[in-house]
């Protein structure tokens, strides 16, 4: 089924599609940061605590999605290669854009984001210290929960953390964009008659999902930065008082 | 020369019948063990190499192209016509049969025609069956449209590409029998000689065009299906590798040439725009039902903007000359008229040749969306080559040189004057006589391929038992060394000329002397002209590079070499003829009006000539034709 | 008007080819780019030169045959074109103008310009066809076709197998060509019965001749001078995998 060429697009487009379900429920699970340290700490726990065949089966799930469609995008990319070895002299185009042919850099670049967004917010190797915030706002009991919250504003404090993370999400935007459309193509379901309509949604989606997950980021930038106040501001307590520093400092120059 | 037409006994609707229960069958076991070599992959030689493949026997199928598929057969627009009589307007077998004689001004072999006509009907049974996607009415049924020459409508056809469609069919089947082993195609592959052993076609000689080798192929029976000629007049409609090289070197081998002068001019296609010009093309007939034809009254007026010049300073001379067809007369009467007004100096457009094809007056009438949905193909393809939009400028039109009626001459049996080498589709003389019916070149094709060579050249093979001879034998050796001969001597001369431009050179003799009118004094004057300029091919030609390897000006070399001895063949058949009828219209030979005047007293046969050798005057004979179930009349269209 | 010509040459299939610059004056806006080249080939025989070797017949776009890529684009720059349609009074005078062959591992050069398609021929040997034997067809209209379907065979069925889709495609994919043969056939009632068959098979033989994966870009209907649609793709995927099931589970 999936050793033709053909085959191996059907699986490109079955991988993307859990993947595009899936970064719409995680970065909605992710915007309820907005709504407080309690609300987000409860469905971090509430996830943490599904059982273990639930949270390892979808988890697996996912990461096998991951690694197929990735490995069959390089295999695809490896034998495009190959089936045009030599370049025209002027290389152009009528209709392709830089956002579908760049699928395998961004691509790319998305896997390395998930590595490092795993290191950092899931297994926490980068800052090991992540793993030790716990408190019992959000929990039911009095029991102490991993203060998801805490460790979402610790994260994204650093600029260029935070950058970064815009960036991935912007190329995942990309990403989506083509890909979106492309997985009807793919599996047969597009018609010239709807791409337009289609390529639209697509791009509407796109666009939903980096607002969705940048926001994050970007709010605690902003804050940090003393443009906004989106959160408690005790949490920014210590960036307060050198945000003052370092207006002091700017003062003083002029 | 055996001129014996072979034409089975019995009534005209029984012949062919009885023909084929006469015939003799290869025992289905024993089909493997013949070998039949099919040069071309048209309509005729792809339908003919898928049938006899599918039949059992081992065939090995020629053409020049990359792929069957790119045969000029591709290049028909106009549909294809069968006696199916779906609506229902009284056509018949025998309705067909009559319009096709007639339309071939009475120099057709009535036995041919009918048996087309007969066939005309599983044609298009096949092609469906096949796949092709012809005009669908809403209903779901079969459209047809009509075609000049016929007061019914029994013209099939896919939108503008009905050659592509069935040539799509025919290409599909055989790719059927490559895949099963029982065809194999040899593509880039030109057919140089013929190759005779006790008589009979054994075997041809072809150049491997890609890496220039030449070599012998042998078989039972050889069909030759290379198309039309009209490249002999350099600028035409046909493809720019479509030559006669296949079946000159067949002629020069001993087959009857027939009726060399019969060609077929189209008077719709865009003029010539200047020296570079490689090629004519073709803008559907169907123009003229919506288009009307003038030329300035005065020619001064030629380089104004047409828009500029008023209604009493135009003269719609098909409207004045023939009021009741107008601008829908016939195709060589148009085209002769267009000519005769250029000729007044009263062309339009480069060179003053060219006649106003005008749609104002549809346009004003039915307004310019109406026009765009019958012709927007076309009017792009106009706006494309001439770069002048239609719908604001009249188009300018031109005749040209599209179609061959002559060709090798075959019998009944689609047989040559040489026993084993069979002719089918353009490539032969007989079935339109003096002039083609649109839309029955592509029926013959395919008759030919799929259902008349299947039995006669079983009923051939069947009786000269099978024995491929080997490709190492002295006959064929002989052949191959002259082959390569010619080819080296090609190389050799190493003068300064390129062969196009001999090829220009020849064309434009042919065009002013043989092409739309004749006449005897000119013809003489061609025949000299073309004798001189092969001397000079053969001092002065330039051929760079080396036979051993892809070399295109080579191959144009030898094509040309070719089309000059036959332009001169067919000035000499022009000459002959002393009468006008269809497309060879002779000045000496026409009414006070202008009209075409047919000798059949004298002419109601097919000249076939018979090569005597390099440098000898060829040989003309006869084969009468004879008329027993269509009265003999003269085509009136005024 | 005059041009520089920048132009592939290579003599054969396993030789090294490279660019070779010629200037040429006084061409015809009315000309077409292949006549443009004729005139070419008749200044470089003057001067001696071999002729530079390239594909044509019909020169009215309908055989397929000519090819070319044009400062960078198969057939060059205009829509729905064939090289030997496109006329010089598209270009500038005094411009540089690249042409190189249809670049593809599945399309070898020959010489200069030429490729070897043949590998569309044997997707079509492997499956592009009906099989009915000559002379046992039912008449042409015992079966009803709706104008719809058949006018969409027809849209299909009007490739000419030139090949720009995948000299345009970056990865060579030859699924235009491949799903508009396919179509053409799967979309009439004649075609059904081999339909599974034909689809599984032209794709195996499209994937072992070297032509690339389809990424969904749509450069090859960009460049299709007969307008295919990329419907036709989605097709070929839908049917394949159709096919694929079926031939799983039975
Ligand atoms: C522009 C145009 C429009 C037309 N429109 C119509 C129409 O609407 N209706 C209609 O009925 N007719 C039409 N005709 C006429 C019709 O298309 C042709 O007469 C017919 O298709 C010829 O078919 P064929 O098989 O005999 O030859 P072709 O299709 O010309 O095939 C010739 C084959 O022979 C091969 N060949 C040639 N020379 C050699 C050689 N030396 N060695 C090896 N192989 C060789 C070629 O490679 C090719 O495969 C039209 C013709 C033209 C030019
Ligand atoms: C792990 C890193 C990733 C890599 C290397 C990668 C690579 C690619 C490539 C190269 C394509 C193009 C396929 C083509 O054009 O033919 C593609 C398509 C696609 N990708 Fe990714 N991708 C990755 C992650 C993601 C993620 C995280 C998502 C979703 C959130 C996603 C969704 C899609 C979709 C929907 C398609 C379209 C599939 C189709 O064309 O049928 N990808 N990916
Ligand atoms: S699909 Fe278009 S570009 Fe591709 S071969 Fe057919 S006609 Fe040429
Ligand atoms: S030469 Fe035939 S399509 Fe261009």
């Amino acid at each position: 089924m999936f050793s033709s060429s053909l085959g191996k697009k059907y699986l490109m487009a079955l991988t993307g599609l859990v993947l595009i379900g899936f970064v719409f429920v995680h970065m909605a699970g992710n915007l309820q940061v907005l709504a407080g340290q309690a609300q987000i700490n409860a469905y971090a726990h509430s996830l943490q605590s599904l059982p273990w065949f639930i949270l390892w089966g979808s988890r697996l799930f996912l990461l096998a999605s991951v690694v197929i469609h990735a490995w069959t995008a390089y295999s695809l990319i490896i034998e495009n290669r190959k089936a045009r070895p030599d370049k025209n002299e002027v290389e152009v185009t009528k209709r392709a854009g830089w956002t579908s042919l760049k699928m395998g850099l961004t691509g790319s670049i998305l896997l390395a984001f998930i590595v490092f967004h795993l290191l950092h917010f899931t297994i926490r190797t980068i800052y090991p210290e992540y793993a030790e915030m716990t408190t019992t706002v959000g929990s039911t009991g009095d029991v102490e929960i991993h203060d998801a919250f805490s460790m979402i504003l610790a994260g994204f404090k650093h600029d260029i953390i935070s950058i970064f993370y815009v960036v991935a999400m912007f190329l995942l935007c990309r990403h989506l964009a083509h890909g979106f459309s492309s997985v009807f193509q793919s599996i047969g379901l597009r018609s010239e008659a709807w791409q337009g309509k289609l390529d639209l949604i697509a791009s509407g989606y796109a666009w939903l999902i980096f607002a969705g997950f940048s926001i994050i980021p970007l709010s605690v930038l902003a804050q940090k930065h003393g443009l906004y106040e989106f959160y408690d501001p005790s949490f920014f307590a210590s960036e307060a008082s050198e945000k003052i520093n370092t207006s002091n400092l700017l003062n003083n120059e002029s | 020369m055996n001129l014996d037409p072979q034409i089975p006994d019995g009534p005209i609707a029984d012949k062919w019948d009885n023909h084929r229960f006469s015939s003799k069958l290869v025992n289905p076991a024993n089909k493997r063990k013949y070998r039949i070599i099919v040069v071309g992959s048209g309509l005729a030689g792809g339908a003919a190499a898928a049938t006899l493949g599918e039949l059992g026997y081992q065939v090995d199928c020629f053409c020049y192209q990359d792929t069957p598929r790119r045969a000029h057969s591709i290049a028909a627009q106009g549909g294809i016509n069968a006696a199916k009589n779906y609506q229902n307007d009284g056509d018949s077998i025998h309705r067909l049969f009559y319009d096709t004689v007639k339309g071939g001004d009475f120099r057709s072999r009535e036995a041919n025609v009918y048996r087309l006509a007969q066939n005309s009907t599983n044609i298009i049974d096949q092609c469906v069956a096949q796949g092709v996607p012809f005009a669908r009415e809403y209903g779901g049924l079969l459209a047809n449209r009509s075609f000049g020459g016929a007061q019914v409508s029994r013209t099939f056809y896919a939108r503008g590409q009905t050659g592509q469609q069935l040539l799509l069919g025919a290409y599909s089947a055989l790719s059927r029998q490559i895949a099963s082993g029982q065809v194999q195609m040899h593509t880039r592959h030109e057919m140089l000689d013929l190759v005779k052993v006790d008589g009979h076609a054994k075997g041809i000689i072809t150049r491997n065009l890609v890496t220039g080798s030449t070599d012998a192929w042998t078989a039972d029976a050889v069909l030759i299906c290379t198309g039309g000629y009209g490249n002999v007049y350099y600028l035409s409609t046909n493809a720019a590798g479509c030559n006669v090289t296949a079946t000159y070197r067949a002629h020069r081998r001993g087959a009857g040439f027939a009726n060399p002068c019969f060609t077929q001019i189209h008077p719709t296609c865009i003029p010539v725009a200047g020296d570079h010009q490689s090629k004519l093309t073709l803008m559907s007939e169907s123009l003229r039902n919506d288009g009307r034809v003038w030329v300035p009254l005065d020619g001064k007026n030629c380089d104004k903007n047409p828009n500029d010049i008023a209604e009493e300073l135009r003269d719609y001379f098909l409207e004045r000359k023939y009021p009741s067809f107008g601008n829908l007369a016939p195709r060589d009467i148009s085209s002769r008229s267009a000519k005769e007004a250029c000729d007044e100096s009263r062309g339009v457009g480069p060179g003053g040749r060219g006649v106003y094809l005008d749609f104002a007056d549809s346009i004003s009438r039915l307004g310019e969306s109406a026009i765009r949905e019958r012709y927007g193909n076309l009017f792009q393809m106009y706006e494309r080559i001439t770069g002048e939009n239609a719908y604001k400028r009249p188009m300018r039109i031109y005749p040209a040189i599209h179609y061959t009626m002559g060709g090798l001459w075959v019998d009944y049996n689609l047989q040559s004057s040489v026993p084993g080498c069979f002719v089918l589709g353009e490539a032969n003389f007989s079935d339109h006589g003096a002039n083609r019916l649109g839309a029955s070149a592509l029926m013959q094709g395919l008759s030919d391929g799929y259902f008349v060579i299947p039995y006669t050249v079983g009923n051939y093979l069947a009786s000269t038992g099978a024995g491929t001879i080997s490709p190492d034998g002295p006959e064929v050796k002989e052949v191959l060394e002259s082959v390569k001969e010619r080819t080296s001597q090609l190389l050799s001369i190493s003068g300064k000329k390129s062969a196009r431009s001999y090829h220009k050179e020849l064309g434009q003799i042919m065009w002013e002397y043989a092409g739309m009118a004749r006449n005897a004094t000119g013809l003489q004057k061609a025949i000299g002209e073309i004798q001189d300029l092969r001397d000079h091919f053969q001092k002065n030609l330039l051929v760079p590079g080396t036979g051993d390897r892809l070399n295109v000006e080579l191959e144009r070399a030898g094509r040309v070499r070719d089309f000059i001895d036959f332009g001169e063949l067919l000035c000499r058949d022009a000459l002959e003829r002393n009468e006008s009828c269809g497309g060879h219209f002779r000045e000496e030979y026409q009414t006070k009006e202008g009209e075409a005047t047919r000798d059949d007293e004298n002419f109601a046969h097919a000249a076939v000539w018979e090569y005597k050798g390099e440098g000898k005057t060829p040989v003309r004979h006869k084969e009468e034709l004879q008329y027993e179930n269509v009265k003999l009349a003269v085509r009136s269209y005024k | 008007m005059k041009l520089t010509l920048k132009i592939w040459r290579q003599t054969g299939p396993t030789e090294n080819g490279s660019f070779e610059s010629h200037v040429l004056d006084d061409v015809s806006e009315d000309s077409s780019f292949l006549e443009m080249l004729d005139q070419l080939n008749e200044q470089l025989l003057k001067q001696g030169n071999e002729p530079i070797a390239f594909d044509h017949d019909c020169r009215e776009g309908i055989c397929g045959t000519c090819s070319l890529t044009i400062n960078g684009y198969a057939h060059g720059p205009e829509n729905s074109t064939t090289t030997c349609q496109l006329h010089m009074r598209k270009f500038n005078d005094g411009e540089t103008v690249t042409i190189e062959p249809f670049r593809a591992k599945a399309f070898p050069v020959v010489r200069d310009l030429i490729v070897d398609r043949s590998a569309f021929d044997r997707i079509i040997q492997s499956g592009g066809f009906i099989s009915v034997r000559t002379g046992s067809a039912p008449d042409g209209n015992s079966i009803p076709i709706s104008k719809v379907d058949a006018d969409k065979a027809m849209d299909a069925a009007a490739c000419i197998g030139c090949g720009a889709c995948v000299a345009s495609c970056k990865n060579a994919s030859a699924m235009l060509f491949t799903s508009a043969k396919a179509a053409h056939l799967n979309l009439l009632p004649q075609g059904q019965a081999e339909k599974d068959a034909r689809v599984l098979n032209m794709v195996s033989t499209m994937d072992d001749s070297g032509f690339g994966n389809c990424r969904n870009y749509g450069e090859c209907s960009a460049a299709c001078p007969k307008d295919i649609s990329l419907d036709y793709i989605a097709k070929l995927n839908r049917d394949h995998a159709k096919a694929k099931i079926k031939e799983i589970f039975s």
